[in-house]
């Protein structure tokens, strides 16, 4: 077991994808001898070479398309997307193209690939730099969405992800890139759609996903002070989404709160939400509540991007919430 | 540009690729005219029986109909290896047929019917067949120049010496997608062929009256370090010299070519649009040079007897009436296939 940071976890999880299988290539802008802007991909052209990870130009639909294309003709490519808020520029091939291919064709076209993409705030880098856009690629059938909280479940989805038959969205949370975290030796796969429980409390049921996990648990922590006892889930997974593992929790907790970094409307946490309303409404003990981002784009100044983005301290006034 | 526009007069005499980029080749095989000949034939027939049964309601939705254009379609194929691959637009049936896909399903599809090549789930603008190595019709103006690239890219990285063949229309030089695919194709040297089909209209505007240069693919090709390649896309054994051309460049590593075909649409732009807004003197210079008439009177006159191209005329009707009962004879398509393949399991699951 080693420590490592969720960083560095992006580019072994890469190589050990790209050691064992081939057909496993890199794209994206400045990835290749520069590491990646956010150097997460540091080394990995060193030791697979130009023609395996290959710097593009600053042409996101060209990228994904050529991700895209390759992917349909026997490649497994992994395309980057620099920051997340830049797949405005590209949505048609993701939206139109990548995700409705396989449907349209009726099962002919497969496109086993992988776009990651820095995503996010909490970085002081503004509007256009910090969004959190995975309820974007959740809205659209076609596309597996995927955001690790770990160094760990880094490793263990981005193999997941790579080997999975359908394309995959991977978010990084950018503010995570420096954080520690145990990584086993050896060969990691995890599985997709699996959400973990990453502590356990019978009295309320927090779903957080990438950075707001560790501040769900530090507000888990805090109450545990004031003698609430709350389960914190980390969804790590939005399609396919583990409603399994959720619903069973707020069946023992009886309460549902959900801890987004998006903007509030038609955020993850709605979705959840609803599908507990749905299915599980009589065992609810009170509200469902929604910690979210106001809906705002993210501002730039460290004061105000952090009042804008949930706090421990609101999570903690949601479980109460929930709980009065 | 003077260079590149002193070549643009019209022979139609088989005069193969102008522009400096395609190389010179030798003439055009007699087997290999006679199939481009039956393919056009059939092209033709078929999409004629298309709009026909789109008047009568059973061709639903929408359709875009390449009558006119056909000579780029069947010069292309023909020098196409099977292993080639083809992206094509919405208006994309020519292409399909013409890389072998059965007009059985073609027709079933934009009659929207259990036998369709998509069993309905795609419709006449998403045309694909992998078998056939038709790699898809696109229907988002620009996007499959990027993914026929990454096919380029996929089959060099294996060394396949596969060449992605990629056919869009001349509106679709002004979209940043197009740009994107061409520079990175040409940095890549990639075993890539963009075909423009200039018809001189994008739907209802006329593309000369929103385009800063006079040939909108030809005169960007010196952007990417790419050599112009101007073609009588009305000229079957211009298209397939070009094509020839492009295709030994690419399996030779040289990378991209940029061609630019010459053609016109005979009818309007989809569905039932008479085409009206286009200037009649334009129509009528156009239908005289119809390809498929020009390439039958090459054939005669370079010796093919006329029995022969008889048959292949008898051929492609009977085989378009077959087609369009047996698609008119499939049943629509099970509404399970609604909530299938979305994912490779078969299903649309979001849940576990
Ligand atoms: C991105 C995008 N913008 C607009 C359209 C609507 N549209 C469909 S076809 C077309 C004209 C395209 O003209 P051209 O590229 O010349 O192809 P042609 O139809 O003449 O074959 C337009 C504007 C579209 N499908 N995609
Ligand atoms: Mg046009």
């Amino acid at each position: 077991m080693a420590e490592m940071t969720y960083r560095d976890a992006v580019a072994r999880g890469i190589a050990q994808e790209m050691e064992r299988d081939p057909s496993v290539v890199l794209i994206g802008e400045d990835v290749g001898s520069a590491g990646g802007v956010f150097k997460a991909t540091v080394g990995v052209f060193d030791r697979f070479g130009p023609d395996r990870v290959v710097d593009t130009p600053i042409s996101e639909q060209a990228i994904l398309g050529a991700a895209m294309g390759a992917a349909m003709t026997g490649l497994r490519p992994i395309a980057e997307i620099m920051f997340s808020d830049f797949f405005a520029v590209c949505w048609d091939i993701v939206a139109n193209e990548i995700a409705k291919t396989r449907y349209m064709t009726n099962g002919q076209v497969s496109l086993p690939l992988v776009i990651r993409s820095a995503n996010g705030g909490g970085a002081r880098f503004g509007a256009q730099h910090s969004q959190s856009v995975e309820n974007w690629a959740m809205a659209i059938p076609g596309l597996k969405v995927v955001a690790p909280s770990t160094p760990r479940d880094v490793v263990g989805l981005l193999a997941a992800a790579v080997r999975d038959p359908d394309p995959v969205l991977f978010f990084e949370q950018k503010s995570l890139y420096p954080a520690k975290g145990d990584v086993p030796e050896g060969e990691i796969v995890d599985e997709l759609g699996t959400a973990v429980v990453r502590r356990h409390g019978k009295d309320a049921t927090v779903v957080a996903l990438a950075a707001m996990v560790p501040r769900a648990l530090e507000a888990a922590d805090r109450l545990a002070g004031e003698g609430v006892e709350v389960t914190v889930i980390d969804l790590r997974s939005l399609v396919p989404l583990d409603v399994t593992t959720v619903a069973t929790s707020v069946t023992e907790t009886g309460h549902l709160v959900t801890v987004e970094e998006n903007p509030r409307l038609c955020g993850w946490g709605a979705e959840v939400a609803s599908i507990v309303a749905e299915e599980r409404l009589f065992d609810l003990d009170g509200p469902i509540v929604r910690v979210t981002t106001p809906h705002v784009p993210l501002p730039a100044a460290d004061a105000l991007e952090d009042a804008a983005m949930p706090t421990v301290a609101r999570i903690m006034e949601g479980v109460r919430r929930s709980l009065q | 540009m003077t260079e590149l526009q002193d070549q643009k007069g019209r022979g139609g005499t088989g005069s193969g690729a102008r522009g400096t980029g395609a190389a010179a080749v030798g003439p055009v095989p007699i087997e290999v005219r006679t199939s481009i000949y039956k393919m056009m034939v059939e092209m033709r027939d078929f999409e004629k029986r298309a709009y026909d049964l789109f008047l009568q309601g059973l061709v639903k939705g929408t359709s875009h109909l390449g009558l006119g254009q056909e000579a780029v379609a069947a010069g292309f194929a023909a020098a196409m290896r099977p292993s080639d691959y083809t992206f094509a637009t919405y208006r994309g049936h020519n292409h399909t047929l013409a890389r072998g896909v059965p007009m059985t399903a073609v027709m079933a599809e934009l009659m929207g019917r259990q036998a369709g090549l998509m069993a309905g789930k795609g419709g006449s603008m998403h045309l694909t067949s992998v078998a056939h190595r038709m790699m898809g019709s696109y229907a988002i103006v620009g996007a499959h120049l990027t993914i026929a690239n990454g096919a380029a890219w996929s089959a060099k990285l294996r060394g396949t010496g596969e060449v992605a063949v990629c056919f869009f229309g001349d509106g679709t030089t002004n979209i940043g997608a197009f740009h994107e695919a061409l520079n990175l194709a040409a940095v890549w040297k990639l075993p890539v062929v963009f075909v423009c089909e200039n018809n001189r209209w994008m739907e209802y505007t006329p593309i000369s009256s929103v385009t800063a240069v006079a040939h909108p693919a030809a005169d960007r090709a010196r952007s990417y370090g790419l050599d112009p390649v101007l073609v009588d896309g009305n000229d079957a054994d211009a298209t397939y010299a070009a094509a020839s051309a492009a295709l030994e460049r690419a399996r030779a590593g040289a990378g991209p070519t940029l061609v630019e075909a010459e053609t016109y649409r005979h009818g309007g732009h989809s569905r039932a649009d008479p085409g009206k807004y286009r200037p009649e003197a334009e129509v009528q210079a156009w239908l005289a040079r119809d390809p498929i008439p020009l390439y039958r009177l090459r054939l005669v006159e370079s010796g093919v007897d006329e029995s022969v191209l008889r048959q292949i005329e008898e051929a492609a009707q009977s085989a378009v009436d077959a087609a369009s009962a047996e698609a008119a004879a499939s049943p629509p398509p099970d509404s399970s296939l609604v909530e299938a393949d979305v994912w490779a399991d078969g299903g649309s699951s979001w849940r576990r």
